[in-house]
């Protein structure tokens, strides 16, 4: 028998396969494609203390095996999340983690503040979105911010908090180091990578928002290197993501040190993706004789 | 209705009915509950291009469980979708997006306006209006750059066919819009698709005449599904999901009341 489960921050989730946010919405979309039942989480789509309209379209390009995207964190506010969404994802036997972004740190504290009643799992703090001008990204690309940023958010969080970090530094267990001394619960990375498309006919930028977060297969070996080298100078779980295509990914994903794995741009080339992987996860752990997956954790021989 | 799903088609026919414009007919399930308006997105098997490519549906046979795409090559995946030959498998995602609303014109006299590659959505659409109304005939506006026509025999089966070309050569030169004010019809109500200046200049002369119009609109997609918020069109009203004004033309779209939408 086959034993999936894994811990974060003391919360048991029944497997490591998880949505990365922005990728799944609040998961009522792919939910015609793969049963919510069976994921280890849901990460909500990041949500702020109000309504943002996001960015001008053209949001979206594809690229080398990958895509750039500046939606620019369109959301409908807290206020919808915890009155529409949470409810619908309650219904199914998931953990919910919720992607909080934000301006300001009073925006993140507020919304935090406004989740800490609603039952959800976990939080992930959103401080590397690429494509919002202000806030955001400024929190995540300095070390003491980062650190300063995450011990006012852990204050107020009645959840454990997941700290979301971006790829766009240059070094990335500084960073890492900086969210678990802030007393984050756990790390997750790596958001998109800044990128730029040009059109050579129109001679213009592709994205209205010139530049955009590069996702997709194109990534993975950047963000595989980025797990390993932050697993490896802390002591809280990382949740790993950045290209994941299938379960032989996740598992790489896992031996560089990843505790939980998240599916995100592939979801939109394979929308059965998320519960693809979770098959072959046992697949793979009944042809190597594993019984618990955490073996597989960092397991990668140096 | 059958829910979206990701299947596999088999490519039953392929042709180049204009210069770089393909009619595709393809075998698939999705067939049989596509409707005028709606689209598929068709997955590139080259791996390096990934997502679906959004294509409108021209023609659904539900009987014979035939699909017809009319499209433009323009960049690698419709390339690729160009070399297809019978017995090609290919994958698909459908049906996507909510279609045109017929019942708005029950009743009416209905003027359709297709311009360039937003013509062949309008064929199912004239098709499916003469099935539920086979007293009233449509007009039907079809706006070419050229004397390259494609697909104006297929809709003379279900309507009035008005041509226009920007050069002149065939029917009345300039565009869908002129051959209309200048046909001296009064229609009740206006369906179209084709590039945003003509959407634009069609809503704008909706709300003069205050008929109603309903247009098909496009924008980059990556999941054509809702998840993502890649594709959104700003909107006069609160949007349902995000209530931020921004709409999803590939969920609550394509095809928008030309009053709802801000373009």
């Amino acid at each position: 028998m086959t034993d999936l489960s894994v811990t974060i921050a003391g919360i048991l989730f029944k497997n490591p396969v998880m949505t990365a946010s922005g990728t799944f919405g609040s998961g009522m979309e792919y939910g015609e494609f793969v049963d919510l039942n069976k994921l280890g989480a849901v990460i909500t789509k990041g949500v702020a203390n109000h309504p943002w309209p996001g960015n001008p379209t053209p949001r979206v390009a594809e690229t080398y095996g990958g895509m750039l995207n500046a939606i620019g964190l369109q959301n409908p506010g807290i206020d919808v999340l915890i009155e529409r969404d949470i409810p619908f994802l309650k219904q199914f036997d998931t953990r919910i983690i919720v992607n909080v972004c934000g301006k300001t740190v009073e925006d993140y504290l507020e919304t935090v503040e406004k989740l800490s009643d609603t039952g959800v799992d976990m939080l992930e703090i959103n401080v590397s979105c690429p494509n919002v001008k202000e806030g955001a990204i400024a929190f995540g690309q300095k070390a003491d911010s980062l650190y300063a940023i995450t011990g006012e958010i852990k204050k107020k969080s009645r959840q454990p908090i997941i700290m979301k970090l971006s790829p766009n530094v240059t070094d990335i267990a500084e960073m890492a180091r900086a969210a678990e001394a802030g007393g984050a619960d756990a790390l997750s990375l790596i958001n998109t990578l800044t990128g730029m498309q040009i059109d050579i006919h129109r001679r213009s930028f592709v994205l209205a928002n010139k530049t955009g977060g590069l996702s997709g297969p194109a990534i993975k070996p950047v963000a595989v290197r980025m797990v390993y080298q932050a697993s490896r100078v802390v002591k809280i779980p990382v949740i790993g993501m950045g290209g994941i295509a299938n379960a032989a990914d996740a598992i790489e994903f896992m031996l560089a040190g990843a505790t939980a794995v998240a599916a995100g741009a592939m979801n939109f080339v394979n929308p059965y993706l998320t519960e693809e992987i979770i098959v072959g996860l046992e697949e793979y752990m009944i042809r190597y004789g594993v019984k618990q997956i955490s073996e597989l954790i960092g397991a990668v021989q140096e | 209705m059958l829910s979206k799903q990701k299947l596999r088609g088999s490519v039953i026919s392929q042709q180049e009915i204009a210069p770089s414009i393909f009619s595709l007919w393809i075998e698939t399930e999705l067939a049989k509950y596509a409707s005028a308006g709606q689209f598929v997105g068709i997955y590139p098997k080259n791996g390096a291009t990934l997502l679906p490519r959004p294509i409108s549906v021209c023609e659904a046979e539900g009987e014979t469980g035939r699909l017809r795409l009319v499209y433009r090559t323009a960049g690698k995946g419709t390339a690729e979708f160009a070399s297809y030959k019978p017995g090609t498998e290919i994958s698909l995602l459908g049906n996507l997006g909510n279609g045109f609303p017929l019942e708005e014109a029950e009743g009416k006299q209905a003027a359709l306006l297709g311009g360039g590659i937003g013509i062949p959505p309008l064929l199912e659409l004239a098709k499916g209006l003469r099935s539920r109304n086979p007293t009233s005939v449509p007009d039907i506006f079809l706006g070419y750059r050229d004397s390259q026509l494609f697909l104006q025999k297929d809709f003379e089966k279900y309507g009035t066919v008005h041509i226009t070309t920007e050069d002149g050569s065939v029917g009345t030169a300039g565009n869908v819009l002129d051959a209309l004010a200048g046909s001296g019809l009064s229609p009740d109500v206006l369906m179209a698709c084709g590039p945003l200046p003509m959407l634009r200049a069609i809503k704008a002369f909706a709300a003069k005449r205050h008929i109603k119009a309903f247009l098909s609109l496009e924008e980059r997609m990556a999941c054509g599904i809702g998840a993502c918020l890649g594709c959104v069109c700003k909107t006069k009203e609160t949007d349902p999901h995000s209530h931020v004004n921004n709409a999803r033309i590939c969920t609550e779209g394509p095809v928008f009341e030309a009053g709802e939408v801000e373009i």
